[in-house]
């Protein structure tokens, strides 16, 4: 295992991130404003609770996962991305890394910054609404699977893009839709029964579902199918970055 | 001198069916210079990129350190250092940060000293906390080239390495190179400039249409394969050539104030004995006589053209 391989691309990717830090911590802390402001100060104003729920503390773990579900992606598609634009992927090809080494360095990366910006959210929602979390260790854990998982499918477009429009044509049409349709601001019990068992088909329903357990003990479906869920995402994900490797699709001519 | 560079029967063939190169053999030496020389689309960087690791080949093998660059792929890259042709950077890092990145790229630990020596080295010492896009295009290849020793390879190939930097600065970059062959790094370089593979390389390999043509010795390739030419100044201009001397196939310079002959080294006879006697017989006096080697560029043009 070439570890200092690892730590040198999980510290370059880190570096961009800091070089940016302010722009990327601002971005969410604003944007997350907005949404309690609008979603959970004008609107929420209006609906009393659901599930029992506070909707300004409802829509908490659904904004956390908007963000954390758009960072992952776009922070690791951009990092592996921006080296194939520049031409600069020649080191990585050249270098005596594998493709596990070299997921771990991108995609870590890309998690850790995701992570902390659902952090900041979190911190943020505080000031709006009283959030309690009745399962701090899920919460974290869910957060992270998502911020891994999310950060390989970031990858997996990184190496698919062949220029800039198609690194933001995934998850603005794709990724964005499906979380807003998921459940992130509305329980699927307030949906007609025909659009709850469409919302059955999308995966991320099942994450935010999981982690909305996490703060209320309140689930659209049962955590475990969330934490499979979750797990099966991340495995073929993995498993495409692996094939991705061996065939040198995208990468290595 | 063992080789530490071998290439036995190595194929490249896209899916689009084009094939890069075909059947190429070569062996580097350790401690050598080798220049591969080319014109645009010869082959020379799918070669190289195929021998690091970038391309896949679809034929062959190649060992570097008695390591096969597929199967042993984690040994035999540790022995080498690239230099892309393109001036491929991350703009917004510092110099001192990416020669780092690299370093830990090929598993090595981090060693500032190291990385900050070898940018002394190459005159990068008041720019190691330069972001990369504020540095000229020639600061930029040292950088790259820097990036490609951070490692400490034993092999290390730079591709086009001045392609597009001007006279000073191309001079300036065959001096790096000396250097680092004082070092002991075995040096593999493609170029289309025939006078820097002239200048620096110990071995000439001419490669076009993906096949090597041939690999010598650059003083031996000029010898065996060099055309020399000899120049008599005449005491008197003459208007033509005598007819008595056309079989000399001579040329009339400087306004018919010398003419001028080709031979062949390598041939029997050069014919200049005969040619003196004959133009005594027609009353030609001479003044002066030199003879000039002609150039690997012309060497090289006189290869291609034989393939083409």
């Amino acid at each position: 295992m070439n570890l200092a391989a690892i730590k040198a691309i999980y510290l370059f990717e880190m570096a961009r991130f800091f070089r940016t830090f302010r722009q990327s911590i601002i971005a969410p802390v604003i944007s997350t404003s907005l949404y309690f402001v609008v979603f959970g100060a004008a609107i929420g104003s209006r609906i009393d609770t659901v599930d029992g729920i506070g909707y300004g503390a409802f829509i908490v773990p659904g904004l956390i996962m908007l963000s954390v579900m758009t960072q992952s992606t776009s922070n690791a598609a951009f990092g592996i991305y921006f080296p194939k634009f520049t031409g600069s992927i020649y080191e990585i090809l050249s270098a005596p890394v594998n493709f596990f080494e070299v997921t771990v360095g991108y995609v870590g990366a890309a998690a850790t910054k995701s992570l902390v910006i659902g952090f900041i959210i979190l911190a943020t929602s505080f000031f709006f609404v009283d959030v309690t979390i009745l399962h701090p260790v899920s919460m974290i854990a869910f957060l992270l699977l998502t911020c891994l998982s999310f950060s390989l499918l970031g990858f997996i477009i990184g190496i698919w893009a062949g220029n800039f429009e198609q690194l933001n044509l995934i998850p603005m049409l794709i990724i964005t839709p499906l979380v807003f349709l998921g459940g992130s601001f509305y329980s699927t019990s307030m949906l007609p029964p025909f659009w709850q068992a469409v919302t059955m088909f999308n995966p991320v329903h099942y994450l935010i579902s999981g982690f909305r357990w996490s703060f209320f003990e309140q689930a659209d479906v049962p955590v475990a199918i969330s934490l499979g869920a979750i797990s099966v995402f991340t495995l073929i994900c993995l498993t495409t970055i692996w094939w991705i490797f061996r065939t040198g699709w995208r990468i290595r001519s | 001198m063992s080789a530490i560079v071998q290439v036995k029967n190595l194929t490249k063939t896209y899916a689009s069916g084009f094939t890069a190169f075909d059947g190429v053999n070569l062996d580097i030496e350790e401690g050598e210079i080798i220049a591969l020389l080319g014109p645009n689309g010869a082959g020379k960087t799918t070669l190289i990129s195929t021998i690091c690791g970038i391309t896949q080949p679809s034929s062959g093998q190649v060992t570097v350190g008695g390591f096969d660059v597929v199967k042993n792929y984690r040994d035999a890259r540790r022995l080498i250092g690239l230099v892309p042709q393109e001036l491929s950077l991350e703009a917004f890092e510092t110099v001192r940060n990416s020669v780092l990145f690299s370093r830990g790229l090929f598993g090595k630990s981090r060693n500032v000293e190291f990385v900050e020596e070898t940018l002394r080295k190459l005159g990068l010492g008041d720019k190691m906390d330069s972001r990369i896009n504020q540095l000229s295009g020639g600061m930029k290849r040292r950088v790259l080239i820097a990036k490609a020793l951070a490692h400490e390879p034993r092999v290390l190939f730079l591709d086009e390495p001045t392609a597009g930097v001007d006279v000073e600065l191309r001079k300036d970059m065959w001096n790096v190179v000396e250097d680092l062959r004082k070092d002991g790094v075995t040096i593999i370089l493609t170029t289309h400039y025939i006078e820097e593979a002239e200048a620096i390389a110990d071995r000439i390999g001419v490669i076009n249409k993906g096949r090597i043509l041939l690999v010598q010795d650059k003083h031996e390739l000029i010898a065996q394969m060099g055309r020399k030419e000899l120049r008599i100044d005449l005491a008197d201009p003459i208007a033509a050539v005598p007819d008595a001397l056309a079989n000399y196939c001579l040329k009339l310079v400087e306004g018919g104030q010398s003419v001028t002959y080709s031979y062949d080294t390598r041939a029997e006879r050069t014919g200049i004995t005969a040619l003196l006697r004959d133009m005594q017989s027609a009353g030609l006096q001479m003044r002066d006589l030199q003879t000039r080697q002609s150039s690997l560029e012309e060497i090289f043009v006189d290869i291609v053209k034989e393939t083409t």
